[in-house]
C-alpha cells in the first residue's frame, strides 16, 4: 500500500534529476506498476470485505502515520492510476524532446499523483491537509509550466483559489484539534456527537467551504475553466479527471464519517450541496453551449458534470448513493480525460482551438473523433456507458427516497449535455473547406484518447465489481 | 457457455464484428470490405434459420450478463423477437447489396458500412432484448449509430435534418428511460414475460402504471413515428437511399413499433393493459396517425417524402393491430410488421433507382418512366399495390386480419379507418402508377447517370434487390398459409401471448 505513494515520488524525483527523455519511461513503468498495485489492493479490499490498515514503519497512531484503505478509497486509487497511466503515455508523445514544459511535466505529475494516492490512503485530517497542499501546488505548477504571461496569470488565480481552500480546511482542522485533541479520523468518529459544541460546527463549515472551493462547485467554479481550458492537453486531463475528484472524495468521506452525527440532526444541510450541484449542472451546461473555444467548452462541461457528484448528498441516508457518486466519478474521470486528450489532438492538427474550426476532422482524424464521440456518449449518459450506469444508480436512489426533482435534474442535464457535445460532433462531420491543411499527429496520441474513451464505455457493460467494491465498509 | 447461450450472441456478433473491422479498413480496400459485409450478413441468416427451427421446436435461447447488482443485460431469442430478427437479417442482406451498388465510387464508404453494421447490431439487440433495460441500451445505440448515416453527406441540409432527428430521438429516449427506471423501481426488474409483469403490482398502483405506460409509449412512439411525434421522419429523408430504406423499413420505425408490441404484450400484458383502459387511447392515436400520414402523403411532390409520410401511416397499422384487443388483431399487427417492411423497402429501393439512374426525385418528373425502366417500375407497382392492400399481395393479408380483428374486438370504427386509409393510399399511389406507365416520356431525363444496356435498365446491384423484395411481397400474399410464412409465425406468437388458449380461424 505504501508503494502507491513511494513509487510516484521516486519516479518524480528521478525524472527531475534525469533528462525528461529518460524520465518519461521511468514514469510510465512506475505508473504501470502502480496500476497493478491499485488493482491488487482493490481485490484484497473486495475479497476481505473490510478496510485494510497499514502503520508506516510499524508506528501506528497516535505517534506514527496510519494508512487505511476501504472500498471507497480503493476505488478512487484505481481510478487515479487507470487515468494517469494512459495520460502518461499520451504526454510522452505530446511533448517534444526539447519542450521546456515537458521537462517540468514529469516531476510535477509525479508529485501530483503521489499526493492524490496519499490523500486517498490517509487516516488523519492533518496528513490529508499536507496531501491537499501537495496536490494543489503540483497542479498550479503544471498549469504554469512553460507557459507565457497568460498562463502564469491563470495559474496565479488557481493558486489563490487552492490556497484559500486549503487554508480554510486547515483552520477547520485546527479547531477540531482544539476541541478533541486528535486529528485521527478513526479516533474522532465516536467522539463527535450530535451535542457537539458550536465550535465543531464552525470547523465543519470551514472545511466544507474550503473543499467546495477546491472542487469548483458552482459558484466556486470561477477558477476552473481558465485553468483547465488554458493548460496543455495532458495537464487539463489530469486536473479535470482527477484533481477535483480528490476534494470531492474528502467531502464525502467526512460527511459520512466523523461529521455524520451532526448531519443527522440537521438533515436539511444536505440540500445545500444538492442545490448548488443543480445550479452547476445548468450553469455549466449553458456556458458550454455558448463556448466558442473547444477546451473552454470541455472545461465548462466539467463544471456541469461535477454538479452530479453533489446530487447524491440528500440521498446518502438511503442506499446506493455512494455507488452512484463513485460511478459518476469514474465515468467523468475516464471520459473527460479522453475528451481533453482528443481535443489536444484536434488542436495540434488544426493549429487552433475554435469549435468552428473543426469542420472536416472526421475525414482526417477518424480515430480521435470516434474517441471523442465515445466520451460524449458517457457524458450524455447514454447507454452503454458508465455515465449511463451512474445516472441509473442516481435516479434509482432518488426514486427510493421519492425525490422526483432530482430525477428531473439528472435527465435534463443529460439533454443539455447532448446539446453541447453535438455542437462539436456536428461541426466535425461538416464538409471541410478544401484548403485547410492538417498537421500530422503521432498515432500514440490518437490511440490513448481512444483507450480512455473506450474504457469509459466498457465500464458501462460491467459495473458489478466496482459497485460491490464501493460497498465495502470503512 | 452452452450452445443455446452462444447463438443469440453470435447473431449480434455477425454484424458487430464486421462493423468494427470495417471502421479500421482503409477506404480503398473494397474487396475485403464487401467480403466482410456479405460474410456477416449471410452468416447471420444461417444463424437465424437455426434459431427459427429451434424455437419452432420449443427450444429456448437466452443469455444474461450482470451489469450492476440486480441489473442484467439479458437476451432471449423467442418467437416474437425472431420475427423482427429474421425480417432485419433478410432485409439487411438485400440492403447491403443495394448499398454496395448505390455507393460505388462515393467517398467515406468505410464509415458508412461501419455504422450501417452497428445499426443492424442495434436492431438485433432490440429484437432479442429480454428486459426493458437491455431494450433501452440498444434503442439508444440505434439512435447514435443512425445519426452518422443520416448526416452522411455532410451538407448543411443533411446537418439540419440530422439535428432534428437527434433532438426527437434523444427527448423520446429520455421519456423512455424515465418510464423504465420508474417501473424498475416499482417491480425490482423489467424482464419481458408472456402475459406481462405489471399485473403483479396491486390495484393501488394503477395510476402510476398509467403514467409509466404513457412515458414508455411516448418514448418508443417517437421512433414508431406516431403523430404528433413523427416530425423527424420526413426530415431524415436527406439521407442516402439505402439509409432511408433501412430506416423506414427495418431499423428505426420498426424498432419503435416492436417496442410497442413488447410493452403492451410482455410488460403490461394485453389483458391487463385492457383492464387499465390503455388500449383504446392507443388505438385512437394509431388511427389518427394512419389517416393523418396518408393525408400528408397526398400533398407531397417529392417522391421520398411521399413515401416517408406513407410510412408514418403504415407503421401505425401495426400499433392499431396491437391495440385491438384480441388475438386476431394481434396477428394482423404482427404480420404487418413484416409485410410493411418488405413492401416499403421495395418502394425505397425503386425511388433510389430513379434518382441514381435518371435523376428523378419528384413525382411530377416520373412521366413515362415505366418505359425506360420497366423492371424497377414493375417492382414499384407491386409495392404500391401492396400498400393499398390489393389482392394477391402481402398488404391484402395484413388488412384482412386487421379488419377481422377490429370486428372481433367490437371496434367497428377501426374498419372505417382502414378503409379511409386504403382510399387515400390509392389516391397517392395510383396517380404515380398512371404517370409511369401511361403518360409519354419527356424528351430528356433530369440527369441521366447510368445508361441502359439491353434489359439492364440500371446497375445490376441496384436492380436485383427491389425485384427480389417485390417477389417476396407477392409470395407473402399468395402463399400466406404455407409453413414458414410470416402469417403462420404470427399465429404462433399470438397463441403464446394470450393467457387463455386461443382458437384461431
Amino acid at each position: 500500500m505504501i508503494w502507491l505513494i513511494l513509487l510516484p515520488l521516486l519516479w518524480a524525483s528521478l525524472a527531475f534529476v534525469l533528462e525528461p527523455g529518460r524520465g518519461k519511461w521511468l514514469a510510465i513503468t512506475g505508473l504501470a506498476m502502480q496500476t497493478w498495485l491499485a488493482f491488487d489492493l482493490a481485490q484484497k479490499v473486495g475479497a476481505g470485505g473490510s478496510a485494510i490498515f497499514h502503520a508506516v514503519g510499524g508506528w501506528g497512531a497516535p505517534l506514527g502515520i496510519d494508512l487505511t484503505a476501504d472500498g471507497l478509497s480503493a476505488a478512487m486509487l484505481l481510478l487515479t492510476q487507470c487515468v494517469a497511466l494512459p495520460l502518461a503515455v499520451y504526454a510522452s508523445a505530446y511533448y517534444k524532446r526539447d519542450d521546456a514544459a515537458g521537462a517540468y511535466f514529469w516531476p510535477l505529475a509525479g508529485f501530483l499523483i503521489a499526493g492524490l494516492n496519499a490523500l486517498f490512503l490517509s487516516a488523519d485530517l492533518f496528513n490529508i491537509y499536507i496531501t491537499l497542499e501537495l496536490v494543489g501546488l503540483a497542479a498550479v505548477g503544471l498549469v504554469a509550466a512553460g507557459g507565457g504571461a497568460q498562463q502564469v496569470a491563470t495559474a496565479l488565480r488557481y493558486l489563490f483559489a487552492t490556497l484559500v481552500g486549503s487554508g480554510l480546511y486547515l483552520l477547520g482542522v485546527a479547531l477540531i484539534y482544539g476541541a478533541y485533541g486528535t486529528v485521527s479520523i478513526a479516533v474522532l468518529t465516536p467522539l463527535v456527537t450530535s451535542e457537539a459544541p458550536r465550535l465543531v460546527w464552525i470547523a465543519g463549515g470551514l472545511m466544507l467551504v474550503g473543499l467546495l472551493l477546491k472542487t469548483a462547485l458552482f459558484p466556486f467554479h470561477f477558477w476552473l475553466p481558465p485553468a483547465h481550458g488554458g493548460a496543455p492537453a495532458p495537464v487539463s486531463a489530469l486536473l479535470s479527471a482527477l484533481v477535483v475528484k480528490a476534494s470531492f472524495y474528502l467531502i464525502l468521506r467526512l460527511w459520512i464519517g466523523p461529521f455524520a452525527p451532526l448531519i443527522a440532526v440537521a438533515e436539511w444541510l444536505a440540500w445545500g450541496p444538492a442545490a448548488l450541484g443543480t445550479l452547476a449542472i445548468f450553469w455549466g451546461s449553458w456556458r458550454a453551449i455558448r463556448a466558442e473555444r473547444l477546451k473552454m467548452l470541455i472545461a465548462y462541461s466539467t463544471v456541469a458534470q461535477l454538479g452530479y457528484l453533489f446530487l447524491i448528498f440528500p440521498l446518502l441516508t438511503g442506499h446506493g448513493a455512494i455507488q452512484a457518486g463513485v460511478m459518476q466519478a469514474f465515468a467523468h474521470g475516464l471520459a473527460k480525460a479522453g475528451m481533453f486528450v482528443a481535443a489536444g489532438v484536434f488542436i495540434k492538427a488544426t493549429g487552433q482551438d475554435k469549435v468552428s474550426g473543426l469542420a472536416g476532422v472526421v475525414e482526417r482524424l477518424p480515430i480521435t473523433l470516434f474517441a471523442f464521440g465515445l466520451s460524449c456518449m458517457t457524458l450524455m449518459g447514454l447507454p452503454p456507458s458508465s455515465g449511463f450506469l451512474a445516472k441509473w444508480l442516481l435516479i434509482e436512489a432518488a426514486l427510493d427516497r421519492g425525490y422526483w426533482w432530482l430525477v428531473v435534474v439528472v435527465l435534463a442535464g443529460g439533454l443539455l449535455a447532448a446539446v453541447y457535445v453535438f455542437r462539436v460532433l456536428r461541426q466535425a462531420f461538416l464538409l471541410a473547406p478544401a484548403s485547410t491543411p492538417l498537421a500530422a499527429v503521432p498515432r500514440t496520441l490518437e490511440w490513448t484518447a481512444f483507450a480512455l474513451a473506450t474504457a469509459s464505455v466498457l465500464l458501462g457493460l460491467r459495473g458489478v465489481e466496482l459497485v460491490q467494491l464501493v460497498g465495502v465498509p470503512a | 457457455m452452452t450452445m443455446n447461450e452462444l447463438l443469440p450472441m453470435a447473431v449480434l456478433a455477425t454484424s458487430l464484428l464486421p462493423g468494427l473491422a470495417i471502421f479500421a479498413l482503409p477506404e480503398g480496400w473494397i474487396v475485403l470490405r464487401t467480403t466482410l459485409n456479405l460474410f456477416g450478413a449471410i452468416a447471420k441468416l444461417v444463424l437465424v434459420a437455426v434459431l427459427l427451427a429451434g424455437v419452432a421446436a420449443g427450444e429456448e435461447y437466452g443469455v444474461r450478463f450482470a451489469v450492476l447488482p440486480g441489473l442484467d443485460l439479458a437476451f432471449k431469442a423467442d418467437a416474437l423477437g425472431l420475427l423482427f430478427v429474421s425480417l432485419s437479417a433478410v432485409l439487411w442482406l438485400f440492403t447491403t447489396f443495394y448499398a454496395i451498388g448505390y455507393l460505388e465510387g462515393a467517398p467515406h464508404r468505410s464509415r458508412f458500412f461501419g455504422f450501417f453494421s452497428l445499426c443492424v447490431t442495434a436492431t438485433m439487440g432490440i429484437a432479442m432484448a429480454a428486459n426493458l433495460f437491455t431494450f433501452f441500451v440498444f434503442y439508444e445505440l440505434l439512435t447514435l449509430s443512425t445519426f452518422p448515416l443520416v448526416v452522411h453527406r455532410g451538407t448543411d441540409k443533411a446537418m439540419k435534418g440530422g439535428t432534428i432527428y437527434l433532438a426527437y430521438m434523444l427527448i423520446g429516449g429520455t421519456a423512455l428511460l424515465t418510464g423504465i427506471v420508474w417501473l424498475h423501481h416499482l417491480l425490482g426488474h423489467t424482464e419481458f414475460a408472456h402475459t406481462g409483469i405489471a399485473a403483479a403490482l396491486g390495484p393501488e398502483y394503477a395510476g402510476q402504471l398509467k403514467i409509466i405506460f404513457l412515458l414508455l409509449i411516448a418514448g418508443v412512439g417517437v421512433k414508431a413515428a406516431l403523430v404528433p411525434l413523427h416530425g423527424w421522419l420526413p426530415q431524415a429523408m436527406v439521407a442516402p437511399a439505402p439509409v432511408s430504406a433501412l430506416l423506414h423499413a427495418v431499423a428505426v420505425v420498426k424498432a419503435g413499433a416492436f417496442g410497442i408490441v413488447r410493452i403492451v404484450y410482455e410488460v403490461y400484458g394485453v389483458e391487463f393493459a385492457q383492464s387499465l383502459d390503455l388500449l383504446t387511447p392507443l388505438a385512437i392515436m394509431a388511427a389518427v396517425t394512419i389517416v393523418w400520414g396518408s393525408f400528408r402523403a397526398l400533398l407531397q411532390d417529392d417522391l421520398k417524402k411521399r413515401l416517408a409520410y406513407s410510412t408514418v401511416s403504415q407503421v401505425s397499422y401495426i400499433t392499431l393491430g396491437i391495440a385491438l384487443f384480441g388475438p386476431i388483431g394481434t396477428i394482423g399487427g404482427l404480420v404487418h410488421l413484416v409485410h410493411q417492411g418488405i413492401m416499403k423497402i421495395t418502394l425505397f429501393f425503386c425511388a433510389g433507382n430513379y434518382a441514381e439512374t435518371l435523376g428523378i426525385h419528384k413525382v411530377s418528373e416520373m412521366d413515362g418512366v415505366g418505359r425506360r425502366m420497366p423492371l424497377t417500375t414493375l417492382a414499384f407497382s407491386i409495392g404500391a399495390l401492396g400498400m393499398m392492400g390489393a389482392p394477391l399481395t402481402a398488404g391484402a393479408i395484413s388488412k384482412a386480419w386487421l379488419s377481422e380483428g377490429a370486428t372481433a374486438a367490437g371496434m367497428d370504427w377501426a374498419i372505417w379507418v382502414l378503409w379511409t386509409s386504403s382510399l387515400l393510399n390509392a389516391a397517392y399511389f395510383l396517380p404515380i402508377l398512371w404517370r409511369t406507365w401511361l403518360r409519354p416520356a419527356p424528351v430528356a431525363w433530369p440527369e441521366e447517370h447510368i445508361p441502359a444496356r439491353g434489359w439492364r435498365e440500371t446497375a445490376l446491384l441496384l436492380l436485383l434487390p427491389p425485384l427480389v423484395t417485390a417477389t417476396m411481397t407477392l409470395a407473402a400474399g399468395m402463399l400466406a398459409e404455407s409453413p414458414g410464412s410470416p402469417l403462420v409465425w404470427a399465429k404462433l406468437i399470438a397463441e403464446r401471448e394470450y393467457r387463455q388458449g386461443v382458437t384461431l380461424p
